[in-house]
């Protein structure tokens, strides 16, 4: 990471999906505080536009958004192109936020990359 | 089959067109008319991302979705047109008067709205626009899902 300032993670997510990984990740690995939740309920444009800011701050961060597509993620674009130092995953899974906490020590897109490779390992059909 | 949806939603195409309209209404196309994202192409490539790769998304301008809608009204397909505000519905009623029906299905928060349900919150200038809607003969309700009720426009402005 450039400028040494910690690589934030930004869970926006529909309804308590975001609050909920923030805490599986908590109690998994004992870290607190490397990621936001930011949920879209009850939000327009403006109104999530603000969550956002205010989640994520003036470091860099990855955001981490639950679906391909919708307000969660248009929002988060828009913002990402306003915004130096930001990145965007979309998918967003458990596995993928263990990744990232152990790994913020890069830029944003670095870690962004990263975390969507986790993540996507750990889809998988199991057997029987 | 046509139009089967004419909806306000300030988030234009997201989880609960796509799906919770989207599935039992079967549509296979989207006409977003505003003419914002109509003029970006970053805000069209980014709407095309959150639905599936069939089904096809239309972005119009008011003026051209004037123009293309006895087209779409008759398109042996069922869709669903968005529009992102009051105003952009009431001109696209005043464009084309063939538009009868309009659902209110999320306007959020901003400054100088007030909450009129949990999911609809308007100007005083917005209500009344809805209401003169509902007395040029469109039929103006507020539902966000197909699973709760209809409100029709005296209730909620």
């Amino acid at each position: 990471m450039s400028d040494g300032s910690p690589l934030r993670g930004v869970i926006v997510s529909h309804a308590a999906v975001a609050q909920a990984l923030v805490s599986a990740v908590s109690v998994i690995t004992g870290i607190d505080g490397a990621l936001t939740p930011v949920s879209n309920e009850g939000c327009g444009t403006d109104a999530l536009a603000e969550r956002l800011n205010k989640a994520v701050g003036s470091g860099p961060a990855v955001l981490f958004v639950d679906l391909p597509g919708g307000s969660c993620l248009t929002s988060s674009v828009r913002y990402a192109k306003q915004h130096a130092d930001i990145a965007v995953v979309t998918g967003v899974n458990l596995a993928m936020l263990l990744d990232f906490v152990f790994h913020r020590d890069v830029a944003p897109a670095e870690a962004a990359r990263r975390a969507a490779e986790a993540g996507g390992k750990a889809i998988r059909v199991t057997a029987a | 089959m046509s139009l089967a949806l004419y909806r306000i939603d300030d988030r234009l195409i997201h989880g609960q067109v796509v799906v919770g309209w989207g599935q039992p209404l079967h549509i296979t196309f989207i006409v977003l008319v505003d003419d914002e994202v109509r003029s970006s192409d970053w805000e069209q490539d980014l709407y095309r991302m959150g639905v599936p790769p069939d089904m096809e998304v239309i972005f119009a301008s008011v003026e051209e979705a004037a123009r293309q809608m006895a087209s779409w009204q008759t398109d042996p397909r069922v869709g669903i047109l968005l529009v992102g505000d009051v105003n952009t519905a009431v001109s696209l009623v005043e464009h084309a008067p063939q538009v009868r029906t309009f659902n209110v299905g999320g306007v959020h928060h901003r400054a100088g709205r007030t909450e009129r349900l949990r999911f609809v919150y308007l100007t005083d200038d917005e209500a009344a626009k809805l209401r003169q809607l509902a007395a040029r003969g469109v039929e103006v309700t507020a539902q966000d899902v197909p699973t709760a009720p209809a409100i029709p426009v005296g209730d909620f402005t």
